[in-house]
């Protein structure tokens, strides 16, 4: 019913581009004329206090919350368009979350296979060889019938980003992929996710691991209360931050 | 521990009821218990009908009425439910209106000069009506309504139709009564479920490029009714147990039954008896075939389902 529009439109300029994007709930503002462009196979990691809009400005680029001013396109789509797939825009931008969020009643290869097979129309072995790589590549191929809550967090984790990979997408988003996780089983997601960058994958990830930061990130961003405050490359980010804000946020974070 | 307690708990209560016993005895009642079992018109042991037979007939009335309305009760619950949970928009174009009419509603819209309505609020409000009205509305006055008022609404031949040929009408206006009612109950069981898995899952299932609907059929409806087969199981008890009401429009259901060979036997104690041995008895097959159940889709290395 819906006229519903090609994903694979034109290159116009970066593959996620923001214009002036302003968010409300009810009455509070989260996000304030936020702009940002990120290129393919860019790294940009977002930084900022709690409460500063991280995980909301993740969550309307593929459209997972509505925002009410501004435009978002993603690899030449607009994502705040009715007409848009946004199920299928989705299907391309691979989302990892704070709590892993696997879902709880099927096994590890059913919750990699799910979406391979209900989205893309894959038969079901195609999808189970697909999950297998995966699995082999997250090192976890001997969980494959055990179920989320059998599970480290680490292992969880990873999964996850075995679950959003398998759509083959061409962005992967982070919402703190890490926080949620025990000290000795973060290394074990961020070797992944460092992999994946190598690989070339263009990602967005929300993470206070400032190490990651400075090894993979080509920029960074820093939030506060809604804003993009700062947005620049990694070495001007670690080397000469401007604002007072990300001075203080970045000797708190780095001191502990 | 908890097992010596019980058997302590089940052993006062027999003490309690067999008091009780003792009490009618004061009353010199004549206890006869073999007319339970009275299958034949045998003048001598009290046997004016066969009384055990009856028993039967409204055992089996009861199980009729209370399975059918659930058959009704639980597919449309379970549809009031979920509509129930429906706070994203829905917006479907409406094609064929020339000028646009601009409603300042949640329901309605408009961009580019196109009409947009919210289907989801228009569901989502039509199962809150549902639901409020049939909750709110006590069982019996429900079943009069449908037995004596509802005919009387209908056209002349559609009210004859229900009131003289349909087959067999106290039964199917107890069964849809009944099931419409209890449709209310299950639907709120099932917006319970859906509304207590955390709206992380919600997002992952999105994030993946499922559909709504999808997201519903593989990811919140699995998970929701696995933690609602406790309530559910009540909840069709209480239908079980309402179905006596059906009495009251003319079912001869196991309680009906139970009064007729009181009428008729003077009785009454030992058919009492009987009856509320079987509610007791189906009550408890029924639980204990839903721990089976539960046990059987329980997810491995999970405590609990409900939201981190
Ligand atoms: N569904 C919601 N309804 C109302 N307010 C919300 C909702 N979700 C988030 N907020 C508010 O929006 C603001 C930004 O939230 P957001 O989750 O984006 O912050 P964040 O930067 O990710 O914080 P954290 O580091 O704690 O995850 C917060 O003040 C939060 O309270
Ligand atoms: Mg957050």
């Amino acid at each position: 019913m819906n006229e519903t529009k090609d994903t694979t439109g034109t290159d116009g300029g970066g593959m996620i581009e923001m214009n002036h994007v302003g968010k409300w709930y009810g009455e509070f503002q989260v996000l304030s004329n936020c702009s940002t462009s990120v290129n393919k196979g860019d790294v940009v990691v977002i930084c900022g206090p709690s409460g500063s809009g991280k995980s909301t400005l993740i969550k309307v680029i593929n459209g997972l919350e509505p925002f009410q001013e501004g435009t978002i396109t993603f690899n030449g789509v607009s994502v705040g368009d009715r007409t848009t797939n946004l199920s299928k825009l989705r299907s391309q931008i691979g989302m990892v979350f704070q709590n892993f969020e696997l879902f709880p009643h099927i096994s590890i290869i059913e919750n990699i296979k799910l979406a391979q097979m209900k989205v893309l129309g894959r038969e079901d072995d195609e999808a189970r060889n697909r999950s297998m790589e995966l699995l082999e590549r997250v090192g976890l191929s001997d969980q494959r019938d055990k179920f989320p809550a059998q599970l480290s967090g680490g292992q969880q984790q990873r999964v996850a980003i075995a679950r959003g990979l398998a759509m083959d997408p061409i962005a992967m988003l982070f919402d703190e992929p890490t926080s949620a996780l025990d000290p000795e089983m973060i290394n074990e997601v961020l070797d992944v996710m460092t992999e994946l960058a190598n690989d070339g994958m263009t990602m967005m990830v929300v993470s206070h691991e400032m190490g990651f930061a400075k090894r993979v990130a080509d920029r960074v961003i820093f939030m506060d209360e809604g804003y993009i405050v700062e947005d620049c490359s990694k070495d001007d980010f670690f080397g000469t931050p401007r604002g007072d804000r990300a001075q203080l946020f970045l000797s708190k974070i780095l001191t502990h | 521990m908890a097992k010596m307690r019980g058997a302590l708990r089940v052993g006062l209560s027999v003490a309690v009821l067999l008091g009780l016993t003792g009490c009618a005895g004061d009353f010199r009642y004549n206890w006869n218990w073999s007319i339970l079992a009275c299958t034949s018109e045998n003048i001598d042991a009290g046997c004016i009908g066969p009384y055990f037979f009856w028993i039967l007939e409204g055992l089996s009335w009861t199980i009729a009425v209370a399975s059918a309305a659930w058959v009704i009760a639980f597919p449309l619950g379970s549809v009031f439910g979920i509509l129930r949970t429906f706070d994203k928009p829905i917006l479907v174009v409406v094609p064929f209106v020339k000028s646009p009419i601009y409603f300042r509603t949640r329901a309605i819209g408009t961009s580019k000069g196109i009409i947009w309505v919210n289907v989801a609020w228009f569901l989502h409000g039509f199962a809150n009506v549902y639901v409020t009205i049939f909750r709110n509305v006590p069982l019996l006055v429900q079943l009069f309504l449908w037995y004596f008022v509802f005919p009387e609404l209908l056209s002349d031949e559609a009210g004859m139709w229900v009131k003289r040929e349909m087959p067999l009408p106290e039964f199917w206006t107890a069964v849809v009564c009944l099931g419409l009612y209890s449709a209310s109950r299950v639907a709120e069981q099932v917006r319970a479920g859906i509304n207590s898995i955390s709206r992380g899952q919600q997002y992952a299932a999105m994030a993946i490029g499922l559909t709504p609907v999808q997201v519903y059929r593989y990811v919140l409806l699995p998970v929701a009714f696995r933690i609602i087969i406790p309530p559910l199981t009540s909840d069709f008890l209480g239908v079980f147990k309402n179905s006596s009401l059906a009495l009251t429009i003319g079912v001869l259901e196991l309680t009906a039954m139970t009064r007729q060979i009181e009428e008729y036997s003077y009785q009454g104690f030992e058919a009492f008896t009987a009856a509320t041995v079987l509610y007791i008895g189906v009550t408890a097959i029924v639980m204990v075939a839903m721990r089976v159940v539960e046990g059987r889709v329980r997810i491995p290395g999970m405590i609990s389902l409900e939201a981190k």
